[in-house]
């Protein structure tokens, strides 16, 4: 593998923040208990919505124990509406609501007790005077001219519409021998951590600074902060070093910790808030992407496409946030790993009476390669070619990259063809044919699944000027400080929090190596914002490239200064010396050594030993562009947007009972190339457990809303997580392609497994239903929706 | 809301403090006591984060008053460790297999494999999976929680 020559990186090395989590020592934010803490519940609106006439807070505040109930009225005037990802001046969106409720589940009111328990009892005593209003749920509906408006200031449901089309798209389809079209829909779910948001806020008016400790992953969370509450983001401290129960894109609790900090600046006291589950998953804003896919593709007889067509209708719910901006990310992989060469892209993101959708893991890219494998899989059959060749015949070949994609990626790097055939091999595919169809024989439905798809990684912003031309930003930087203590101590400060991917680990991993030092000696923590340089947090599957990179490069400065010193005191050339683990030795001559500890000592106390005007003591930051970045989009739309493409391919083999409905994965490999491996489990665990909520976006999860409007699915009774029971052995197979854009060739992995295992389930699950003549093309694929169609099928005199 | 006193064995040490009769297990051990390893996920029984053993059996904390408790013996994460401050070889294995991320339902799933392996020392994978069935966990696909608990299996059988 491309590792062999690292000395820790691609190692089986244990990952160091586990000790403190299997010891019950993590520190979440629920932990945190600080002297005089008041407590909030919501009160949420039933309605989908509904004008708020009045408000009666009186009982509520008779209550003993109970301290404020903040209404929406009062938030508004004394705060700012919240970031939006979108130019949309009209649709205001505030922590709680102000005026009009726009779903059911949305937070009116916030009663603030002495304890939880007073605070929900009180909760029940606020007396909301609502007039219900018209409402939309459909987003198809709510496209309507006749629609009713979600945000009649807006003048319109639509919050984006724009269509990009990249090369002779009309003529590709015009020439085609064959073209087809056909709908396929993702529906709204969600990475649902087991952890809901949890934050408290403590106003010090002696330092006029707001403490802030928050389950949060989210870019810019500071300064997010300080516009809302009109503070400058230098009076907002927030606290990286809180652990995060489970993030996966979705921990962006801006409402809460707006709430909350003005609460603890009105009432001078700290205040927490922790969602419960119901708070959580109705009016959390925890939603993910639920969209329409209008495909169609032009290819030839041989099964070689050469157009795409993507009209993508999401159905954003009720503020846009950062939401929208996830039919942005699918732009950087728009035709997948396949030699494409044209492509439409229509985009609309549709506001409904429904809770707002929020950055789920893959930003989008999940269900887009869902769409796009659908499609790859109706060219199979539409030519009579098995699905993996047809993909071989479409899959960008190791010599052509880098490889330009028409919306203007361009693809790192990268060998489809040879990660395609270990998983094949490690399934061993013809014996999983035969396996199958012997299940067949036997009575049982019985579906092989394929999907090859791509990560773009590296967390670039290039689709925020893309979506909005008022947004000009063109870096997403990240930051690396190392300071090397007077003993000799490597501690490396991280300017983010962690949600589980081992940034710890891994910062002390990357420093290791390039110092030749033993990662377990290194400490790495995390900043509070006001130390903290700048970082644009765990997104778009960016830390390994982006924070890696960062720490990469201040070690190297740090080895560059250790060798500056060792040249003055040997009086010889940088190029003459040796560095060796620390130590420095002249080239040839492994006698005129000097220690870590000596070099150490020079540049912390012995100022006459250092170089004439070097900056004493010894440390360094590195802060990094993101590879590639840095350009806005061309008029046309096409911009280079993420920097690397991780590539994984999918083979899972599943058997349906006839009966019920019943899937029962009974094999799944992967093939996996993330480029260079920093820590092996780590990539593994992520790459496993993003299978297992693709498992679950494909056959379990969904958020379920009535024609009144009515959440559904506000518990795990009814939103259903894959169990240990539901989620299988999965063998994964490695591969490693190194970017050609990072120093150790490392690419992204923390949304690998989600972006693939959808498409290949929902392959699967029709490949078994195909010899009955059915199709799904929806997802969840869940069981009452599987047995309705195999009872359908029956009814009406189908064979089994 | 009348309030009662709760007297618990936790992790072996006697441990005491006032409870309304509506607060639940877990809020007492969080709250009332500071053992905040124990986590809170959905109280309505489903993710098992809460889960703690109760004389000897493993129970929703969630799910269980803090009165009903009164003069249990409740094991929580925080008692897996030896006495000298050592990992338990379960807690080791987790380690070793990374059989975590976030660790937010870790405490709720060594609790659960705690209790299978007090009764079955040699666990097939499926009763691995049957065992943690009632734990949730959203990272890591549970394959390197089954692996983590196979090789504290096999380690406490050879010690």
């Amino acid at each position: 593998m491309a590792g062999t020559d690292f000395r820790f990186v691609g190692r089986k090395r244990r990952v160091r923040e586990d000790r403190r989590f299997v010891t019950g020592r993590g520190r979440f934010a629920a932990d945190l208990s600080l002297p005089g803490t008041l407590h909030i519940a919501m009160v949420s609106s039933p309605y989908a919505c509904a004008e708020i006439k009045g408000i009666d807070v009186r009982a509520a505040l008779a209550l003993p124990g109970v301290r404020a109930v903040l209404t929406g009225d009062e938030l508004s005037g004394h705060i700012n509406p919240l970031l939006s990802g979108l130019d949309l001046p009209a649709v205001k969106r505030l922590p709680l609501a102000h005026g009009r409720a726009r779903y059911a589940g949305e937070w009116v009111c916030a009663v603030v007790a002495e304890t939880r328990a007073v605070a929900e009892d009180a909760a029940e005593l606020v007396a909301v005077d609502y007039a219900p209003l018209d409402y939309v749920i459909d987003p198809e509906k709510a496209l309507r001219p006749d629609a009713p408006l979600v945000h009649p200031e807006h003048g319109s449901n639509v919050f984006f519409n724009r269509k990009w089309v990249w090369g002779d798209v009309e003529g590709d389809f015009a020439k085609a021998a064959n073209t087809l079209a056909f709908r396929v829909r993702w529906s709204r779910c969600s990475t649902v951590p087991i952890e809901t948001f949890a934050v408290t806020a403590s106003w010090d008016p002696g330092r006029e600074v707001l403490d802030v400790w928050a389950s949060i992953q989210m870019p810019k969370f500071p300064e997010q902060i300080a516009r809302a509450l009109r503070l400058p983001v230098n009076g907002i401290n927030v606290h990286f070093d809180v652990d995060v129960g489970g993030s996966y894109g979705l921990k962006r609790g801006i409402r809460q910790t707006v709430i909350v900090a003005y609460l603890s600046r009105t009432l001078r006291t700290p205040v927490r808030f922790i969602e419960d589950r119901l708070e959580n998953m109705s009016g959390g804003e925890i939603h993910g992407p639920d969209r329409i896919f209008d495909m169609a593709v032009a290819f030839d007889d041989d099964g070689v496409m050469s157009s795409l067509r993507i009209k993508a209708t999401d159905d954003c719910g009720c503020y846009p946030g950062r939401a929208p901006l996830q039919l942005g990310k699918p732009v950087s992989a728009i035709v997948g790993p396949y030699r494409i060469g044209s492509a439409e892209y229509e985009a609309t993101s549709v506001s409904t009476n429904k809770t707002s959708q929020e950055a789920v893991r893959g930003f989008g890219q999940a269900p887009t390669n869902f769409a796009i494998e659908a499609t790859v899989d109706k060219v199979a059959r539409a030519v009579g070619l098995s699905r993996a060749e047809v993909r071989r015949r479409n899959l960008i070949r190791a010599d052509e990259f880098p490889w330009r994609i028409p919306s203007g990626s361009e693809y790192d790097s990268g060998d489809y063809h040879a990660v395609l055939d270990k998983v094949m091999a490690s399934a061993g595919w013809e014996s999983m044919v035969s396996r199958r169809d012997a299940l067949r024989a036997e009575g049982r439905l019985a579906g092989i699944g394929l999907s090859t798809c791509l990560e773009p990684s590296g967390g670039n912003s290039s689709f925020e000027p893309l979506f909005n031309l008022k947004n000009d930003t063109t870096t997403w930087m990240e930051s690396c400080l190392i300071k090397i203590d007077m003993l000799g101590g490597v501690t490396a400060m991280i300017g983010t929090s962690s949600s589980g991917q081992g940034h710890e680990t891994l910062v002390a991993t990357v420093i290791g190596e390039e110092l030749q030092r033993d990662p377990d000696t290194i400490r790495a923590i995390h900043s509070d914002s006001l130390s903290a340089l700048p970082s644009n947090s765990p997104v778009g599957s960016r830390m390994a490239i982006m924070l890696g990179g960062a720490a990469g490069g201040a070690a190297r400065r740090i080895k560059q200064r250790v060798l500056e010193i060792a040249a003055h005191n040997f009086q010889l050339p940088i190029d003459r010396l040796i560095y060796d683990g620390g130590d420095v030795h002249v080239d040839g001559d492994a006698g005129r050594v000097l220690t870590w500890a000596q070099l150490v000592d020079i540049a912390h106390r012995k100022y006459h030993d250092m170089p004439l005007g070097a900056e004493p003591g010894l440390q360094a930051s590195f802060t990094w562009e993101v590879p590639t970045g840095g350009a806005l989009p061309a008029a046309d739309g096409t911009v280079q947007m993420y920097p690397c493409y991780a590539f994984e391919a999918h083979v899972p083999l599943i058997a349906i009972d006839p009966e019920t409905g019943q899937v029962e994965i009974l094999a799944y490999h992967i093939g996996h190339d993330c480029g260079t491996v920093i820590n092996p489990d780590i990539v593994r665990g992520m790459t496993l457990g993003g299978i297992a909520h693709g498992i679950g976006a494909a056959l379990y999860e969904k958020f379920d809303y009535d024609e009144n409007g009515q959440h559904l699915s506000g518990s795990f009774m009814d939103y259903l997580l894959p169990t240990s029971n539901e989620i299988p052995d999965v063998t994964m197979v490695k591969h490693y392609t190194p970017s050609p854009l990072t120093p150790l060739g490392q690419k992204g992995a923390g949304e690998s497994g989600y972006l693939g295992a959808p498409a290949a389930i929902a392959g699967a699950v029709n490949d078994a239903l195909r010899p009955l003549g059915l199709e799904i093309t929806t997802l969840p694929m869940r069981v009452r929706d599987i047995e309705a169609l195999l009872a359908s099928h029956r009814a009406s005199g189908g064979k089994f | 809301m009348s309030e009662h006193r709760v007297t618990l064995t936790v992790n072996g040490n006697e441990m005491s403090g006032t409870a309304e009769a509506r607060l639940t297990l877990v809020d007492f051990l969080r709250d009332v006591l500071g053992l905040t390893g124990t986590h809170i996920g959905c109280e309505h029984g489903v993710c098992g984060a809460c889960s703690v053993i109760m004389d000897g059996k493993p129970v929703r904390a969630c799910l269980t008053f803090a009165v009903i408790a009164d003069g249990a013996a409740i094991t929580t994460v925080e008692g897996l460790e030896g006495a000298d401050g050592e990992m338990s070889p379960l807690q080791d294995a987790f380690c070793e297999t990374h059989a975590l991320q976030c660790g937010y339902c870790t405490p709720g799933m060594l609790i659960a494999a705690h209790a299978l392996l007090a009764e079955n020392p040699d666990p097939s994978s499926a009763q691995i999976r049957d065992a943690i069935g009632g734990n949730l966990c959203r990272c890591t696909g549970y394959v390197q929680i089954v692996e983590a608990i196979a090789l504290a299996a096999e380690k406490l059988r050879g010690a």
